[in-house]
């Protein structure tokens, strides 16, 4: 599975030697790939105008083009933010919370989502094909497809260890722009331009894996709500900037701009998660190992709302929290 | 009949070719799969609907729709066959007696005295008597011994000690069907009370000394309160409506010391268009998010599960805090008055969330106090205006409170869906006619068996791992909260998507801690009867390691083995657009295209078969140590399989 941004086509159909066959080693004599394009097919056309496109069939014959529109940006943050406010509706009543669920879309694009990345399994599954995933830019509905795809097709990514190594890998390394992307959360008027909660849509599709194969993941609920917290708040550096170079010292006497050095400043937050007192209350009591692929159900009955995110300061858990110690007690 | 297919309705590209059976009692399906040879058994009774749909090329296809809310797909070759099918279907679905009836055929090997002791594991007198009944405030009336003053009620009614025989016939001729206020349950910590009736023959004026009287028994009989609730399930508008032919509702000038309240719950008709709506939301092929959701509110489903909810919230408050009694009707009090009270019983009393609690709730509020079992599903042929899902809304009230206190109810999830299932099987007497009156006259007792004994025997099936009678959600009365925010309602896919392989997770989390509970159980008294051995014998240094080589070995065993098949499960359809995949071509046979349809091995390893077949495992390793009866969420009907017993009409 490879990821990129997309092609720098143009309206006037340009072509990159160097790109073509850099593709061209992917694939043996004879074999096909799929390209999964998470934008519409009428966007990625548009996208030429301003210089972008998608890779014409001449150019790349043995790539088949798929696509997967999801929704990023500005429209997934409204999407995230009604969610919040109808869940915090004092005056909501049952005959209109449904519908009004719908019209947030958070679940559709959550099976949306969960749909593309199993797609993307599938394509290397069972059609043993391999597969580039893009969007426009690369840091966003990609990440989400490749790193979610992951999690369905390789049990290691399922473990504690092995699912951190897939954040970083798949969205910190990856250059997933976390701090402007996780800035004020769902409460706040300032409705800034780039803010977008992909994360948290990945989690909430994690979420949907985790319910669906309770024995399948090493860590539970608890893990995925402290990734949320501290993508927006964190005391540790883990998250922190837009990418590795934002990140990292900048080079002696160069221009470079170094915007702070987390690694000699800050604490990780994998550091702290990973001590035995801590990992515990991570865990997953029902975890055994499973070698194979897990092909969730996208069917809308199979789709629930993540109450525990959403009715996190609403509702009392304290019933389900008595059910996973139950849990905890039978096990051990 | 050969060579039909059967369809899946999710992947719709995978059939299965196989034979069609009609028996007496089934209809069977089985497969022509040389190792598998998986049956599918359809109870007649369990038919709610055949569609015979236009013939296609492929053949003639033929719907089945049940009460449990399976949905089969049939494929006929030949469209006279079909059609014999289709009529032999309609005929075998709606019988017309009751000796017609699956219960007086099945036969579970058990001798006259098992039988009857079957019937005697739930015995109300004595649930009474738990209550703490007879006592200063309440007695047992014989008043109905001979079902002369009520013919829907119970021989044994309990009312109020300063209720005279002759209160309780004049109250009867003042209410609806004569359905007199009795008592369903008593709160013994503060001598509340909860009783019902059905609706006041009062129309716009008419009074009658003898309920008036019979209500301030009542009031009476809970000295802690100088007033009585009284509970109108109905929309106030439809109660209204009642008034004008001489019916209605109480008059709190008329009654002394009473405090009248609407709940505003719909009627059967309503509740019935409900679920029919929802059902066609089930059916959908491929329903984006926004189908499912918009289906789902126009269904008006879940709000109507929160209605009764909250009524039954209202009441077990009123009784548990409030120290207030209360008497509920409806129209003619066996729905929607049945549903609120066992509710609330639930919610006030921890014994009714035990699995023999729960079995002792439904005989007494519903089998005794003359819910119309025969009329509401059907188990002969009659009105169809008369169908309604009622005991299903009470069903799924509870395991909408079991998703909300996963530690509270000793029974699990597959305990609620096979007591309905048996609600339309009519494979056992206890849910036959419409009142204990018919059920006598037809001897039900001596000719059928009962469910209770039957789910009793294999209650290791119906356990919740994590019930602890000593955990603090299991004592005392439950406190839902109202608010939406606070007791969210969810799609219960595994009772209306049941049969549906691909919407589950496919490990039950049920099951493996059962299974881990049990081995835990093995092991501590293993450890106890060698813990006894060991201070038995001399402290010899051969006995010790014999001891500790076998609990190593015990623990090695304890490794659940979770790493096998059993966990394989296999894509759904990701991609609608079929020419996603270019090179599998539609044109290749099914068995070929492993991206969208099953094969062959990945079918052999999936666990836990949930289709809609009797106790036949389909061969797998499912993963807790040892393999529930009856094989993952299916009803054992090890009887329908008694070779003896079906005629095959093939």
């Amino acid at each position: 599975m490879l990821r990129s941004s997309q092609p720098l086509t143009g309206p006037n159909r340009k072509r990159c030697r160097e790109d073509e066959m850099l593709l061209g080693t992917v694939l043996d004599e004879g074999e096909r790939g799929f390209i999964i394009d998470t934008r519409s097919a009428q966007a990625a056309k548009q996208a030429r105008m301003t210089g972008g496109g998608t890779e014409p069939k001449s150019a790349y014959p043995q790539w088949r083009r798929l696509h997967r529109p999801l929704e990023r940006g500005r429209p997934l943050q409204e999407s995230f933010i009604k969610l919040v406010e109808a869940c915090n509706d004092p005056s909501m009543n049952m005959d209109r919370w449904l519908s009004r669920l719908e019209s947030c879309r958070w679940l559709s694009h959550v099976k949306a989502a969960l749909s593309t990345a199993c797609l993307a399994a599938q394509c290397l599954d069972r059609e043993e094909a391999s597969v580039l995933v893009h969007g426009a830019e690369g840091t966003d509905t990609t990440l989400l497809v490749t790193a979610l795809a992951q999690v369905i097709l390789d049990p290691s990514c399922r473990t504690l260890a092995g699912f951190q190594g897939l954040l970083e890998r798949e969205w910190i390394e990856a250059g997933h722009p976390f701090h402007l992307r996780c800035a004020r959360s769902a409460y706040s008027h300032a409705r800034l331009k780039q803010e977008a909660p992909l994360f948290l849509l990945f989690l909430d599709c994690v979420w949907q894996l985790s319910r669906q194969f309770p024995f399948s993941l090493e860590f539970g609920e608890r893990l995925l709500l402290t990734l949320f917290d501290n993508t927006y708040a964190s005391a540790y550096g883990t998250f922190l900037c837009n990418n590795e170079k934002e990140r990292r010292v900048g080079r002696a006497g160069g221009t470079a701009l170094c915007l702070c050095k987390v690694k000699e400043s800050t604490h990780s937050l994998w550091a702290w998660l990973n001590q035995p007192g801590e990992k515990k209350k991570y865990l997953n009591p029902l975890y055994s190992h499973n070698a194979l692929v897990i092909w969730p159900s996208v069917e809308p009955q199979s789709i629930q709302l993540w109450q525990g995110l959403f009715f996190r300061w609403i509702r009392s858990s304290q019933y389900l929290d008595e059910a996973w110690a139950e849990i905890q007690r039978v096990v051990e | 009949v050969e060579n039909v297919r059967l369809l899946d309705r999710l992947s719709s590209r995978k059939a299965a070719l196989g034979t069609l059976y009609l028996t007496a009692t089934h209809v069977i399906f089985v497969e022509n799969g040389s190792e598998t040879r998986k049956e599918t058994w359809v109870l007649h009774s369990q038919i709610s609907s055949i569609e015979k749909q236009a013939t296609t090329a492929s053949g003639c296809p033929l719907l089945i729709r049940c009460k449990n809310f399976q949905v089969i797909q049939l494929v006929v070759p030949q469209e006279r066959d079909c059609h014999d099918v289709y009529i032999s279907l309609i005929r075998l679905a709606r019988p017309v007696k009751y000796e017609e009836l699956y219960c007086f055929s099945f036969n579970p090997k058990l001798d006259k005295e098992e039988r009857e002791q079957g019937w005697k594991l739930v015995d109300l007198n004595e649930e009474y008597n738990r209550m703490g009944i007879p006592n200063n405030y309440w007695q047992i009336s014989d008043v109905n011994r001979d079902y002369g003053v009520c013919d829907s009620y119970p021989t044994e009614v309990y009312v109020p000690k300063s209720a005279t025989a002759h209160i309780i016939v004049g109250s009867s001729k003042f209410r609806s069907r004569r359905r007199f206020p009795a008592l369903s349950y008593y709160f013994k910590e503060n001598n509340a009370s909860i009783c019902r009736s059905s609706q006041p023959l009062s129309g716009f004026s008419a009074r009658c000394l003898e309920d008036e009287q019979m209500l301030q028994a009542i009031r009476k009989a809970n000295p802690g309160s100088d007033f009585l609730y009284v509970v109108d399930t109905r929309p106030k508008l439809n109660a209204m409506a009642n008034r004008a032919a001489g019916k209605g509702y109480e008059n709190e000038d008329n009654y002394s010391n009473i405090k009248f309240q609407f709940i505003g719950i719909e009627n059967i008709h309503v509740m019935r268009n409900s679920l029919q709506k929802m059902l066609e939301v089930c059916e959908l092929k491929s329903p984006s998010m926004s189908d499912f959701l918009w289906g789902l509110e126009n269904s008006g489903w879940l709000k109507h599960i929160k209605a009764i909810m909250d009524a039954g919230i209202f009441i077990a408050k009123a009784v548990a805090e409030e120290g207030v009694s209360v008497l509920v009707h409806c129209s003619d009090g066996w729905d929607r008055t049945a549903q609120v009270c066992s509710v609330a019983s639930l919610l006030l009393d921890p014994y009714y969330r035990t699995m023999k609690g729960f079995m002792v709730l439904i005989e007494k509020d519903w089998v005794s106090f003359g819910h119309k079992f025969n009329h509401r599903y059907g188990n002969l042929d009659g009105d169809p205006k008369e169908i309604s899902p009622v005991i299903d809304q009470f069903i799924e009230c509870v395991w909408q409170l079991m998703e909300q206190y996963p530690c509270a109810f000793e029974f699990n999830e597959r305990f609620l869906i096979h007591i309905q299932h048996h609600v339309y099987s009519c494979q056992f007497g206890n849910f036959l006619c419409n009142s204990q009156k018919e059920r006598r006259e037809l001897k039900i007792q001596e000719r059928t068996y009962s469910l209770w004994a039957h789910l009793w025997k294999n209650r290791a099936d119906y356990l919740n791992p994590l019930y602890r009678s000593d955990h603090s959600q299991t004592q005392g009365t439950l406190h839902p909260q109202m608010a939406p925010c606070n007791f969210l309602y969810k799609f219960w896919s595994g009772m209306y998507n049941r049969f549906e392989k691909g919407l589950h997770p496919r490990q039950s989390v049920t099951d493996y801690l059962m299974a881990v509970k049990e081995e835990s159980q093995q092991l501590e008294e293993e450890l106890e009867v060698l813990r006894e051995r060991l201070a038995n014998l001399q402290k010899s240094q051969l006995n010790d390691n014999k001891v500790k080589s076998k609990q190593q070995d015990r623990s090695k065993q304890l490794g659940l083995s979770t790493s096998n098949n059993s966990l394989a499960n296999t894509p759904q359809e990701y991609s609608n657009d079929l020419k996603s995949f270019p090179s599998r071509s539609p044109s290749q046979g099914d068995e070929e295209d492993s991206a969208l349809i099953l094969t062959q091995d990945n079918l052999k390893s999936s666990d836990l078969d949930l289709s809609a077949n009797s106790d036949q495992e389909s061969g797998v390793e499912d993963l807790s140590c040892r393999s529930p009866s009856g094989g993952g969420c299916l009803p054992s009907e090890d009887s329908g399989k008694d070779s003896d017993e079906a005629v095959f009409l093939a």
